[in-house]
């Protein structure tokens, strides 16, 4: 699955907005059907990329933690 | 609400300090990135924040919450709170450049976007930065003080705007 996306986008270090508005800018060079693989080291960016799938309509499809840095999966709509 | 009409947002920032300029563009930004539609309009000392150089200072002296902290040296003295007594803030001179300028170190220390670059990514992202004509008469602003694609306008202007946002803040 960790190898099953299109593009990746390295928000380490970054504290928000700024892995939200990277991860958009991302996905606007994505098709849909594509997938996103977002890095993150901030712990808001959990509940912020949740929430920005759900108002988006992308879908998250997987979200967890290795080695205090957070990665998640989510599918152009 | 039609399933295709667009989320709105509509912001009001009065505020020109550093503190107080981050919400209305770290919001605008992130509310464009979740495909909403933003209009901000700045008036009274939020206008500063059209400018094309951005100045906004902190102001210590009249938020004696605000944590002083070193942006430099090991972690014990990183996480330190210095205690500023008021007097020394409100009297020393340059002491809200050095208090801005730390901050600011701090900011960059953690990750934070600058003001310049929150605004910059609102104007690539289509966020509608509407200046107050009333303030601008004011203080004798003029719309050449103002960075590009700056919209001019009044009360009616904002009202307008705002009558069918979903979200409506006043910062």
């Amino acid at each position: 699955m960790l190898n099953a996306h299109q593009r990746e986008v390295d928000c380490q270090g970054l504290s928000c907005p700024l892995p939200i508005l990277k991860t958009r800018k991302a996905m606007d060079e994505l098709s849909s059907g594509e997938i996103l693989r977002i890095l993150s080291t901030d712990p808001g960016s959990v509940n912020d990329l949740t929430s920005w799938s759900n108002t988006t309509g992308h879908i998250l499809l997987s979200s967890g933690e290795e080695d205090g840095i957070f990665v998640y999966l989510i599918q152009k709509k | 609400m039609e399933k295709n009409k667009k989320r709105r947002m509509a912001i009001i920032a009065s505020k020109g300090t550093l503190d107080w300029a981050y919400p209305p563009f770290i919001l605008a930004s992130t509310a464009a990135a979740m495909e909403m539609e933003v209009g901000i309009f700045f008036t009274f000392y939020g206008l500063t924040l059209l400018k094309k150089k951005i100045e906004a200072k902190v102001a210590p002296h009249t938020n004696p919450a605000m944590p002083m902290k070193m942006p430099f040296g090991p972690k014990g003295f990183q996480d330190f709170d210095w205690p500023m007594p008021n007097l020394l803030m409100g009297n020393a001179p340059g002491f809200e450049t050095m208090a801005t300028s730390l901050m600011k170190k701090t900011f960059k220390n953690k990750g934070v976007a600058t003001i310049e670059e929150l605004r910059s990514i609102c104007l690539d992202t289509g966020v509608n930065l509407i200046g107050c004509q009333m303030t601008m008469d004011v203080f004798g602003f003029s719309k050449s003080d103002f960075i590009k694609g700056v919209d001019i306008g009044g009360a009616a202007t904002f009202l307008e705007f705002a009558m069918d946002a979903d979200i409506q803040l006043f910062i």
